[in-house]
């Protein structure tokens, strides 16, 4: 066999699992039910679906997403990046658990952070006064306030490995911090804000709890517009057309994030430096960042312990109960138990997934044909993100329901589900870091006579050790607090703790109320204590062998 | 070092999760279908989140029937209608129940279910879907969507409390209502189709009335409910809220006493959930048997307390506290489910139009 054929055999011997289970649980669901829009009576229709996308009302629905996508994004990078800086370059104190509380707002409920941004915005709250309660503003605050962990941990753990020493030289030469930012550390950290930037667009974009609950269903988005057509209205040649609308722009703007992201970098991890001055900036940026998460966290921490007006634990020792009149088919405890072993399934299916892509797309290609396949296939990677969650859970119904494939009611779709979800940001995390490995190494280690599993141990792994800790902390997080599709998949016998929070405040009974606050406050000290857990593994000799 | 130990209890920590996660796949070993009796065997019931009955009931029904029954419960009455429309030629489950009197058309055109000639108990005959009578779609529990209103507010006010939907457009009245969205919440759509029926073609302009008297419209129920409304243990600053006229029950003192808040029977509209069979169901037998359970008087009898609704059945005793304070209303607003379907999306869109700056 030649070299060469043998490089695309073993291109796509790799990426046959992960694009085997993306075609599978995402390109044939979604198709399967944008075909029912297409064919609504098993006639070939185009014309309904053509009317949807020239309505004013598409395009109006369509703006708002993009701005308020948009806005958020640059609201998420405008803050993460200082916070980035001072977490991941500066020794600041306790900075290790200040990172993992930052993850904590991702896996909190919708629905609970919603309840917790209406008691400090609303009428009554102590920011009643600005009057942002059910205004864009607060859908992009809301936006902010969930995405802003992916800027950090993305940014952060590639600038956390950028070789400091071409800026102290610029520094030595006389250029001014901005000056030594611009030039030398920006276009090696372009890549990484790029990749963040895109998730959390496709995340914005998709949002779907916080535009209803804190735009007060006023503001549509294309993702509410989705769940409207197909649940509400039962018009799927209309959901069908904004899917489709959906994806069209998904895939536009991951060919131009595409374009601007790789760019190989060296990569030495710098130890942490001590405050300085010209650091004031970041610090104050962070600490305000971190006042702001902790405010709904903190309002959400106080309205668990009022009990009849008064303090109390009450709402914590219910947790093991099922609530005011059985509210609940299992207790809150076991719900927490279903949700950490949800997740850890989730955690390892998208990580394989998530390393196999990233090792596939990062390889040096040969040939142009070969260099746009890599390519294709990072895209194709990102799409669960930007695709409705609607359009995916009905899509699953209507075509995993047959055999060779009958698997609506196997219990394993919902980690997968998640797992989809996660993927995105595992690829991205990971990405950066192996793109940054000169592949001269590997050629070295190759020349030396290491095979391709040694090379991987000797040059990939001791890289890439730290950035698959922090994409298993992210996707663990991603699992805890995943709801859309959970929602959709779970089983009644094994709900998570974000069904089972949503189950209790819909339920009447000042108990329950209570405790789906205080099951939201436990969530959330899990999810910061597995993360920091993850992140405490870490083992810096690894580097040795 | 003194920091060493922690990660090893980490470690620890995680392990055990880990481990514990290993038994996922292997402790959700399907229950082998249990056999015996008429019926026999496993039926899937598909029905919505809200979903639930005391165990002990679920497991009397097993025993007696030789019945195993799995339930899949998951999103709301809209969600579920939408599931079972699509998945019509290859149902998910045997018996569906929770499709109300809001989605029943879309469940009848779709062919969701299937015709069984089931005995509709007394009493129950009134809540059927027109044209169907009950061939199909069976109704199971009844409820209204009416408008509440905390009554202590307004005593410590010395102020009469509204009491019609013309009321609250009154300006006496500024800025007191709060409603979840008839786009994302079911009893919010059930309060948009009460003003279409009582004001008919011209329940926008009330609409607009409404809404420049200060309406506020949040989300969902519980957001109206636990975060706007004065009564509902949060901090509010709404005292009227539309909820359902089974809520003061719930608004009792510890102490006992009265409610502290009180429906509005004027301004309710009704809702009815149904059960029936699935057309192209693996047990139609055993999906009838749940049928027929769920109407039975135990089940019926339990409904208020698990589900928080009313049983259709005739002659069922009531929980005490809903004797007492949970008053339904006589005559609440009703329309056809044929004409829920035909003009939905119409109104859906106008009342989007009037609500969306």
């Amino acid at each position: 066999m030649t070299a060469p054929v043998r490089r695309l055999l073993a291109l796509a011997a790799l990426a046959a699992v992960p694009v085997a289970v993306l075609g599978l649980f995402f390109v044939v669901p979604v198709s399967g039910m944008v075909a029912r829009g297409f064919w609504p009576d098993g006639e070939f229709a185009p014309d309904q679906v053509w009317e949807v996308l020239t309505r004013d009302r598409t395009l109006r629905v369509l703006a708002f997403t993009l701005w308020s996508a948009a806005a958020g994004t640059v609201g998420s990078v405008g803050l993460g990046l200082p916070a980035a800086y001072v977490l991941h370059r500066t020794a600041l104190p306790l900075r290790r658990g200040v990172r993992s509380a930052l993850l904590v707002p991702f896996v909190l409920p919708t629905v609970v952070v919603g309840v917790a941004f209406r008691q400090l915005l609303g009428a009554g709250g102590p920011l009643g006064f600005l009057g942002l309660d059910g205004s864009a503003t607060a859908i992009v605050l809301g936006l902010v306030f969930f995405n802003v962990a992916v800027v950090i941990r993305v940014v952060g753990g590639a600038w956390e490995q950028l070789d400091d020493r071409p800026g102290h030289a610029a520094a030595t030469l006389g250029a001014s911090p901005v000056q030594v930012f611009r030039t030398v550390t920006w276009p090696q950290l372009r890549p990484a804000v790029v990749s963040a930037a895109t998730v959390v667009f496709l995340f914005c974009a998709t949002a779907f709890g916080i535009v209803l609950t804190l735009g007060g269903s006023r503001y549509a988005t294309v993702e509410t517009e989705i769940y409207l057509l197909t649940v509400q209205v039962f018009d799927l040649p209309g959901a069908a057309a904004l899917s489709v609308l959906q994806l069209v722009v998904v895939l536009a703007l991951l060919l131009v994030a595409g374009r601007t992201r790789s760019t190989p970098v060296v990569r030495r991890p710098a130890t942490p430096h001590r405050l300085r001055r010209s650091d004031v900036v970041p610090v104050a940026v962070t600490l305000l960042l971190l006042a702001a998460i902790a405010a709904p966290v903190l309002a959400l921490l106080v309205g668990s312990l009022r009990v009849d007006g008064a303090w109390g634990l009450e709402n914590y020792t219910a947790l093991s109960t099922t609530g005011q009149r059985d509210a609940l088919q299992v207790s809150v405890t076991a719900a927490l138990l279903n949700s950490l072993r949800t997740a850890v399934d989730a955690t390892w299916m998208a990580l394989l997934t998530g390393l196999l892509v990233a090792v596939v797309v990062t390889r040096r290609s040969r040939s142009r044909a070969e260099r746009r396949t890599r390519r294709l296939l990072d895209g194709l990677f990102m799409l669960p993100l930007g695709v409705s969650a609607v359009t995916l859970g009905f899509g699953f119904l209507i075509t995993l329901d047959r055999p060779p494939f009958d698997l609506r009611d196997s219990p394993l779709l919902v980690p997968i589900a998640q797992a989809l979800v996660a993927l995105p940001l595992v690829v991205r995390t990971l990405v950066p870091v192996l793109a940054g490995i000169d592949d001269r190494q590997r050629q070295a280690a190759a020349s030396l006579g290491a095979g391709a599993l040694r090379t991987l141990a000797t040059v990939d792994l001791p890289v890439l050790w730290r950035p698959v800790l922090a994409a298993s902390g992210f996707a663990f997080a991603v699992s805890l607090g995943e709801f859309g599709a959970t929602s959709f998949l779970a089983r009644e016998d094994f709900p998570t703790m974000p069904l089972v929070i949503f189950r209790l405040l819909g339920h009447p009974g000042e108990l329950n109320y209570g405790m789906a606050l205080a099951a939201s406050v436990v969530l959330a000290a899990t999810t910061a204590v597995v993360v920091l857990a993850v992140e405490r593994l870490r083992v810096t000799s690894v580097g040795a062998f | 070092m003194k920091r060493r130990p922690v990660p090893a209890a980490w470690t620890v920590v995680l392990l055990a999760a880990t481990l514990s996660a290993c038994s996922l796949t292997a402790t959700e070993e399907e229950p082998s279908a249990a056999t015996g009796g008429d019926a026999g065997g496993r039926v899937v019931l598909v029905t919505h989140e809200s979903f639930s009955l005391p165990k002990k009931l679920v497991k009397e029904f097993e025993a007696e029937s030789g019945i195993d029954l799995e339930v899949r419960a998951a999103g709301d009455a809209g969600t579920l209608t939408t599931k079972l429309a699509v998945t019509a030629d290859n149902p998910t489950g045997d018996v569906a129940f929770g499709v109300d009197n809001t989605f029943a058309s879309r469940a009848l055109d779709e062919g969701v279910f299937a015709t069984t000639d089931l005995e509709v108990p007394a009493g129950a005959g009134d809540y059927t879907v027109p044209g169907d009578d009950g061939a199909r779609m069976v109704p199971v529990d009844t409820g209204n969507v009416c408008v509440n209103v905390d009554t202590t507010w307004f005593e410590e006010r010395d102020l009469d409390p509204p009491a019609t939907l013309e009321d609250l457009a009154d300006p006496a009245y500024r800025d007191l209502f709060v409603t979840p969205s008839a786009l994302s919440s079911s009893p919010g759509l059930a309060f948009l189709l009460a003003t279409v029926a009582e004001y008919g073609d011209d329940w926008p302009s009330y609409w607009d009335r409404l809404l420049g008297n200060g309406t506020r419209v949040v989300d969902g129920w519980s957001d109206a409910y636990f975060t706007d409304f004065t009564g509902g243990g949060g901090d509010g600053d709404r005292p009227v809220v539309l909820s359902y006229d089974s809520s003061p029950a719930f608004t009792v003192p510890k102490g006992g006493g009265a409610s502290t808040t009180a429906a509005l029977l004027d301004t309710c509209f009704r809702q009815v959930e149904y059960a029936g069979v699935l057309e192209g169901a693996d047990n139609p037998e055993g999906g009838a048997a749940v049928v027929e359970w769920l109407l039975s008087e135990d089940v019926q009898a339990a409904l208020p307390d698990s589900m928080y609704v009313f049983p259709v059945r005739e002659g069922v005793a009531l929980p005490p506290d809903w004797e007492k304070y949970a008053e339904q209303p006589d005559d609440p607003f009703t329309l056809d489910p044929a004409d829920i379907a035909a003009h939905r999306d119409d109104w859906l869109e106008q009342w989007r139009d009037l609500t969306t700056r």
